[in-house]
């Protein structure tokens, strides 16, 4: 049999495969998450509606509740529609899509600043090492939600007023990645500090290799491995993240809303009995967020060799 | 050939100039919280070129040690304190990391005792095998490619051309041995330093792997420093042998004159306490005692406790290297004066 070529390709390989196919949630977690992913991807050609644009709202179809005819219009929705006669199901494919883009941002920024500040720690050590480590320590106390409200309150205070809606998701972004980065550092720290020690580095070191050079091509790719389930369950949060501040109101902005946003609207209106404002984001919420955990826990699981 | 390492470094500069590796009176310091030790105090030696240098001790001698200071790969705070290193006549123990960096990849290899941890395992051994190629020689990729799959014929890897593109993985214990062979000897060094090379592989292999180097050493006219705590190895491979003890060398000469008739105890003891399967089951012989800590190693002569010779003068002064048929040993007994 030929080997596989690549770290992806050996992970794509029979093992995970096989795992993947015996765990019947884990299917379902990946239907329900490609399922979203899609219509996110696919809302300006999939939604009935474009939300992002006031024009086309008819205040008159205001609070219609779902599959039922408005009283003066006549319009129906599928997922009924909000205070300004939004159509929901638009309004959450648009969502989605933005708390999707925030949260797969978010991740990215946090494992490129986690993983290379852990990479540095681990390799040099030494006072590197204690400063970069003291610091995630320190940002640890804090709970993640307030360094990130800290930090979009500060890049808010930064921007010009007129520009506040449109760097609003970039802020956001921001201030969720900076929030997220220490446990990559930590784990990369781990890993990056065993690699170190194991012969094939003094090896590289032997032959004249840079540290530089080291550290890129033959701790990182071994010091790798446990990054991708933290970016999974990381994701996770990231959205839970998002929706949180947007539904504090420091996110994402009525015009542009994301998922916590039209829960934030949603809220509102709970009482009053147009449920189906909060109701059908919140459920959308949950569905991505449980389904990206529970891929991220089956990773966890199958690429752990002691549970093998 | 072996020049008997003078007790005097200075006179001994024109000796070490012709030798592939010349250390004298090397000194390695490793501040603890319990106060500075020194895992190498005072060790010399020289290699010459096509010569194998078996250095043998207990776990903890300094061997390694030892090996790790020729190439500048001791770890802060560990450092070397005193002594001097040349390699091919120039001094390398005093050049600055980025110096050393440059000459040690290309004029020393290193063979490392666990293969299994030698090789990244993330890449191909061809790309290996190039990355250092590359990095020393002036070839194209090409060219590189074809001389690593040469070095993997040579090192006897059946089917080099097609193995070329495996993961180490895909190797067993010898084969991935012989790779790291072939990488310590792609840049074609001076020197190579092979630490306890055979002591994570089966006796069988082990044979293989220890003719190997000897023959590629000799054809290449590569200096070998032959770091192992197996006599057996040593008596198999080496020319000469370096006995190391507790950072002290003990006693050097030619493999043939220390193994038949070793000058110091502890050689002695060493010999006598190495199992052979020819005779018929007699206890095995043991040194009494163990090796003392680094950080409380005793006046005089550092062995003297364990010493079935020992003297008054043991004790308090540490014997200077003694010469012998073609070698040295620091023992009391050897000295002029005394009458045994």
């Amino acid at each position: 049999m030929r080997p596989p070529r690549t770290a992806l390709g050996r992970m794509l390989d029979s093992d995970l495969g096989r795992s993947f196919r015996r765990s019947p949630l884990t299917v379902l977690a990946a239907v329900v998450a490609l399922a979203l992913i899609l219509g996110a991807a696919l809302a300006p050609l999939i939604a009935p509606a474009d939300p992002h644009d006031p024009a086309s709202l008819n205040l008159m179809n205001g609070f219609t509740p779902p599959m039922t005819p408005n009283a003066f219009t006549g319009e129906a929705f599928w997922l009924g529609t909000d205070d300004q006669g939004r159509d929901m199901a638009s309004a959450i494919l648009y969502g989605l899509r933005i708390s999707l883009f925030v949260g797969v941002a978010a991740v990215a920024l946090a494992m490129l600043i986690g993983v290379t500040l852990g990479l540095i720690a681990g390799y040099v050590g030494g006072w590197v090492d204690g400063v970069i480590m003291r610091v995630a320590d320190i940002q640890l106390t804090f709970p993640a939600i307030l360094v990130a409200m800290l930090i979009f309150g500060v890049a808010k205070g930064l921007t010009p007023p007129e520009s506040r809606d449109q760097m609003a998701i970039w802020v956001l972004i921001l201030s969720i990645g900076l929030s997220d980065w220490v446990q990559f550092a930590r784990t990369v720290r781990a890993s990056a500090m065993v690699e170190a020690q194991k012969d094939y580095v003094a090896a590289a070191r032997l032959i004249g290799r840079s540290g530089a050079a080291i550290m890129l091509r033959h701790v990182a790719p071994n010091a790798l491995g446990p990054v991708l389930v933290i970016a999974t369950i990381s994701l996770a949060l990231a959205i839970i993240a998002e929706a949180t501040l947007s539904f504090l109101g420091v996110g994402a902005p009525p015009t542009s809303p994301s998922l916590g946003t039209l829960i934030r609207i949603g809220q509102g209106y709970l009482f009053s009995g147009e449920w189906w404002i909060l109701f059908f984001p919140a459920l959308t919420l949950l569905a991505l967020a449980l389904a990206v955990n529970l891929l991220g826990d089956w990773l966890r699981d199958a690429l752990n060799p002691r549970l093998r | 050939m072996a020049s008997t390492p003078s007790a005097d470094p200075e006179n001994s500069d024109a000796a070490a100039a012709r030798q592939v590796l010349s250390v004298r009176g090397l000194v390695v310091e490793i501040p603890t919280r319990a106060g500075v030790v020194r895992p190498v105090d005072g060790v010399s030696f020289d290699i010459a070129a096509g010569e194998i240098l078996g250095v043998v001790g207990e776990s903890g001698a300094g061997k390694s040690m030892t090996g790790a200071a020729v190439i500048g790969l001791i770890d802060p705070p560990g450092r070397i304190a005193g002594g001097a290193v040349w390699l091919d006549g120039a001094r390398i123990d005093d050049l600055g990391p980025e110096a050393l960096r440059r000459l040690r990849g290309k004029r020393i290899g290193m063979i490392f005792q666990d293969p299994l941890t030698a090789l990244n395992p993330l890449l191909r051994i061809g790309d290996q095998l190039t990355e250092t190629i590359l990095t020393h020689l002036r070839v194209s990729p090409a060219e590189a490619r074809a001389r690593a799959v040469a070095a993997l014929a040579e090192v006897g890897v059946p089917g080099a051309a097609q193995r070329i593109d495996s993961y180490p993985h895909a190797f067993s214990g010898g084969m991935r041995q012989r790779v790291v062979i072939a990488l310590a000897l792609a840049a074609e060094p001076d020197l190579v330093i092979a630490d306890e090379p055979t002591t994570a592989l089966d006796v069988s292999v082990q044979a293989q792997i220890t003719a190997l180097l000897r023959r590629l050493c000799r054809q290449r006219g590569a200096a070998v420093m032959l770091i192992t705590h197996d006599m057996g190895v040593i008596a198999e491979t080496a020319d000469r042998v370096a006995v190391l003890y507790a950072g002290r060398l003990a006693e050097i000469g030619p493999v043939r004159g220390v193994i038949a008739t070793p000058r110091h105890p502890y050689t002695a003891g060493l010999m006598a306490a190495t199992p052979s399967a020819t005779g018929p089951g007699a206890r095995l012989r043991q040194i009494p005692g163990a090796m003392p800590r680094l950080d409380a190693i005793p006046q005089g002569c550092a062995f003297h406790p364990r010493c079935p010779h020992v003297m008054a003068r043991c004790k308090t002064e540490a014997p200077p290297p003694f010469p012998t048929e073609g070698g040295a040993a620091a023992c009391w007994l050897l000295a002029p004066q005394v009458a045994r």
